[in-house]
């Protein structure tokens, strides 16, 4: 099976697979998870606060987000908002919602975070005299997000595999480039599995990161 | 007198916790304030630094008039920044070191550069002997340790009065010890402290008034030699023997 034209095609192929992985792919990645984490913090501190009516808003955007495919989201936003006159570029389109996507499920890990820090830690801080936001930012969060932090990373590694589904909308990724070269070769099999490998590393890569950065958390257990 | 509180009531619902509490601080006094479980101690120490609210009540403090049933958040923070609190589970900050939970409100509130809060924070490990702890996490201390870090942070900014919620009741008795030890020493050098307790051997040793309480009442109050060795109160009587066995 493994001819050697098949050979050929996959070390041709490895490098223009490859190089749109680590100039689309992972910035794409990198750019949109970074963007949910800020939504997710704001989304998990309103509803912590539990301010009623902005907690409303937080509430339905969670629920609308994780209730539809992340696949219509996308064509929503990238084929569908230009009938309302608003014409976003393949790359942005993906960053946004790959971004408002993620940063629905994000918001739910921080807020369970938040919410497993014992309240001894907020009246701890009260008695301290420090305002809420003070308590929030120096105390509160950081022990979340440190409880949080595998989930987190498990959203990572899960979102740098559903950024292929860009290749829906014209964002010429890592599978998307793999698509042409089956297009031309048609060798389905061998490329796919290819694709699939570089996945594989590059989430390998990131479960490595996890570990370490776990370690370095470790300075303090919760 | 630097704290008057005055007439103090508060329920959970139904439940009535605290029916009418009033209560006076000297500078320098040392309260202990006694009484079973669920007689509203806590409660009450809670209320006196805005954990709670009562549903009515005013405050008398350094000067400053307070209604505590409805505080501006302005208020509470001029309450706080001269006081501090010794919770019963310590309640350290998990992600600071020692020194860090010392230093946290030096900074933090009080506004202090790093430097002089480092070296205030260091001074007061020092005195309740945990200065060569000082670059621990709490989760590395004993029960015992993390209360007198604890304590450090309270006393830190030279508070006007130093409330205390059972600060002995979730440790074994020889890290109690420890920790009496340094509220000992805090009351001789004059600190104001109201204690929540069911330490008997401080409270007879080292308060300089009890109040005893029941249901949200006080029962009895007075000197603690006096309270101790000739309780008014029948009910009094029956506390004090069945703690001492």
């Amino acid at each position: 099976m493994l001819s050697e034209r098949v050979l050929g095609i996959l070390s041709d192929s490895f490098f223009r697979i490859l190089i749109p992985g680590l100039t689309v792919t992972i910035p794409l990645t990198v750019i949109s998870f970074s963007l949910a984490l800020v939504i997710a913090i704001i989304v998990a501190l309103i509803q912590f606060a539990k301010v009623k009516i902005l907690k409303d808003i937080a509430r339905f955007y969670v629920w609308v987000i994780r209730g539809t495919p992340l696949l219509v989201q996308l064509f929503v936003v990238f084929y569908g908002l230009p009938n309302v006159g608003i014409l976003i570029d393949p790359f942005p389109a993906a960053v946004i919602v790959f971004a408002i996507n993620e940063g629905a499920y994000c918001a739910e890990t921080i807020r369970a975070g938040l919410e497993a820090v014992p309240y001894g830690q907020m009246e701890a801080g009260e008695c301290v005299g420090m305002s809420y936001m003070q308590i929030m930012r120096r105390i509160l969060l950081p022990q979340a997000l440190r409880i949080s932090f595998p989930t987190l990373a498990n959203s990572v590694i899960s979102m740098i595999k559903d950024t292929s589904l860009a290749a829906n909308i014209t964002v010429t990724e890592m599978f998307m480039a793999t698509q042409r070269i089956v297009a031309r070769t048609y060798e389905p099999l061998a490329l796919y599995i290819e694709v699939g490998l570089i996945y594989l590393v590059f989430c390998t890569v990131l479960t490595r990161l996890q570990r370490y950065g776990e370690k370095k958390l470790g300075r303090y257990r919760i | 007198m630097i704290l008057s509180i005055k007439d103090i009531k508060k329920s959970f619902g139904e439940q009535n916790v605290l029916n009418g509490i009033s209560l006076d601080v000297e500078k320098g006094d040392v309260v202990a304030l006694l009484g079973p479980s669920g007689s509203g101690k806590t409660t009450l120490l809670r209320c006196m630094n805005c954990l709670e609210t009562p549903d009515s009540g005013v405050m008398e403090f350094a000067g400053n008039s307070y209604n505590l049933s409805a505080l501006s958040s302005r208020e509470k923070a001029s309450i706080r920044k001269r006081t501090g609190f010794v919770f019963q589970n310590f309640n350290l900050f998990r992600n600071k070191t020692a020194l860090e939970n010392v230093t946290e409100g030096l900074i933090v509130v009080r506004k202090m550069n790093r430097k002089e809060a480092v070296e205030k924070a260091e001074e007061t490990l020092e005195k309740v002997g945990m200065a060569s702890w000082a670059s621990h996490y709490p989760f590395e201390l004993s029960g015992g340790q993390q209360q007198r870090v604890a304590i450090a942070r309270a006393i830190a900014a030279d508070p006007e009065i130093v409330y205390f919620d059972e600060p002995t009741s979730a440790l074994d008795p020889e890290l109690a010890g420890e920790v009496l030890s340094v509220m000992k020493m805090l009351a001789e050098e004059g600190m104001t402290m109201v204690v929540v307790t069911h330490a008997m051997d401080f409270a007879r040793n080292v308060s300089k008034h009890v109040i005893f309480m029941e249901h949200g009442v006080v029962v009895e109050r007075g000197k603690t030699e006096k309270l101790f060795s000739d309780p008014e109160e029948e009910r009094t009587r029956a506390f004090l023997r069945l703690e001492e066995i």
